[in-house]
């Protein structure tokens, strides 16, 4: 675990503050590994947060997330807004390893762009599709200043909806063929789509999924913001200046409407609950490790003298003090 | 909570394989360790700014088009900048097609190991391990 004393993290912060990048990325890791000091890092950061708009990627793996978002930050820079870029990749549940490689897809056009900053996080064992501590890198990055922050989650499936609590604008990115319109009116990913956008779509059946797409969405009983569904071929930057423009048409719609507000409080609320999981949770989890408290109340699990319900609270009010 | 080892595998300049990057991105991550991969063509600036936006313990540069030489040293110095260090706390490995007489000049350079074709996986991850520069956060 490392170890930032008191000076340590105010000399972080006063780096963030001034706009240097080694300072902030040094700052990510502590909170990333939960170092002593993070939390008055992070106190501080908070406070000093300036209100970057956060837009979230999402999609399953291989339909272009990481090329739309390269096109976003092009077109982003373009409008002149400066750019926090997070890209999420899942931890290897046997080792703990990881590859990200959310990387490979960055154009040179913007690699030493002074307005753009680009950081990879692995999952390390948290599911939902980010990892634990995306509120406060979040939270790091607007105390630097980025206009925009754009966070890509993993490669998800149906239900890794994290990112609705995170980002302002959710962006659900689909390719054509992977499913039909039965898939469409399935709960999870696809509710939380605030724009869809359907990617490779020089591919044969782009226009089909989006029908499907619109089909759902005409389903939904008609309540301020209907999602639009817009086309993209990424990789060449086709059709990526409508989806920008719909990020940004989404965003005043929240200003206007007045729920930019209510996002925020609820994904405080997200980072919060956070916390809570960790410190009860997680100090239960520890200490019950520790003295071997963990075993016997598996043992007991196992031998079937008690139910799981009952050994969760014995632990609880063993641990738990 | 523990930290992480953070990698990042790099390939400089232009040179389109990568079998061995990927070879050696592979091993790291079964070694418990997250690997940033740059992709194919980077330049030593791009690669010293990735390095810093993503706050490594180690880079590892693979190059086997025979410009080490150049693009190497030069990574060195815009990592430098970008850090605005003098003395880096971060394990700078080379690996590919290196001839032996070229291994002390990139040392001199500020290179800290030299892997030949060869090497097994297993010798590169035990190096890094017992030669990081600092503590992992």
């Amino acid at each position: 675990m490392g170890d930032i004393a008191a000076k340590g993290a105010h000399e972080l912060f006063q780096g963030i503050v001034q706009g240097s990048r080694p300072h902030l990325s040094r700052a990510i890791s502590h909170v990333e590994n939960g170092a002593r000091g993070a939390a008055e890092l992070l106190s501080h950061a908070y406070k000093a947060r300036k209100g970057a708009l956060i837009t979230g990627i999402t999609g399953s793996p291989g339909v272009g997330k990481s090329t739309l978002v390269d096109g976003i930050v092009r077109e982003l820079r373009k409008a002149g807004h400066t750019v926090g870029v997070l890209a999420v990749d899942p931890s290897s549940p046997f080792t703990g390893g990881a590859i990200l490689g959310d990387r490979v897809r960055m154009g040179q056009g913007h690699a030493l762009d002074e307005g753009v900053f680009f950081r990879s996080l692995a999952t390390r064992g948290h599911l939902g599709g980010l990892s634990r501590h995306t509120g406060d890198v979040i939270a790091l990055l607007d105390a630097f200043g980025f206009d925009h922050i754009v966070v890509e989650t993993v490669g998800a499936g149906q239900s890794e909806v994290d990112i609705m609590r995170y980002a302002h604008t959710v962006v659900v990115v689909l390719a054509p063929g992977l499913g039909d319109d039965m898939q469409a009116i399935k709960a999870g990913i696809l509710e939380i789509g605030d724009i869809f956008c359907v990617n490779k779509a020089d591919l044969p059946g782009a226009e089909r999924t989006r029908r499907d797409i619109e089909m759902m969405l005409d389903m939904k009983e008609p309540a301020g913001w209907r999602p639009p569904v817009t086309q993209a071929i990424a990789v060449n930057g086709q059709g990526l200046p409508e989806l920008v423009s719909e990020i940004f048409r989404h965003q005043s719609y929240l200003v206007a409407s007045d729920t930019l507000k209510e996002k925020n409080r609820w994904s405080y609320k997200a980072v919060l609950e956070e916390y809570l999981r960790l410190l009860t949770v997680g100090k239960v989890l520890e200490l019950a490790s520790r003295d071997g408290g963990l075993d016997a109340a598996l043992d007991d699990l196992m031998q079937g003298k008690a139910g799981p319900m009952e050994v969760a609270l014995k632990l609880l009010q063993k641990y738990w003090a | 909570m523990s930290g992480k080892i953070r990698v990042l595998v790099g390939k400089p300049g232009l040179d389109g394989h990568d079998r061995g990057a990927k070879v050696i991105a592979r091993a790291y991550r079964d070694a418990g360790m997250e690997v940033i991969y740059t992709g194919l063509h980077r330049t030593p600036e791009e690669l010293a700014r990735m390095a810093v936006e993503e706050d490594v313990d180690v880079v590892a540069l693979s190059i086997l088009s025979g410009a080490h030489g150049t693009l190497i040293p030069r990574f060195i110095d815009c990592f430098k900048k970008e850090k605005a260090t003098q003395d880096l706390d971060v394990l700078i490995l080379a690996g590919g097609i290196i001839p032996e007489e070229d291994i002390p000049a990139l040392k001199e350079a500020g290179v800290d190991e030299v892997f030949g074709p060869g090497t097994s996986t297993e010798t590169i991850v035990e190096f890094t391990r017992s030669h990081l520069k600092r503590p992992v956060a």
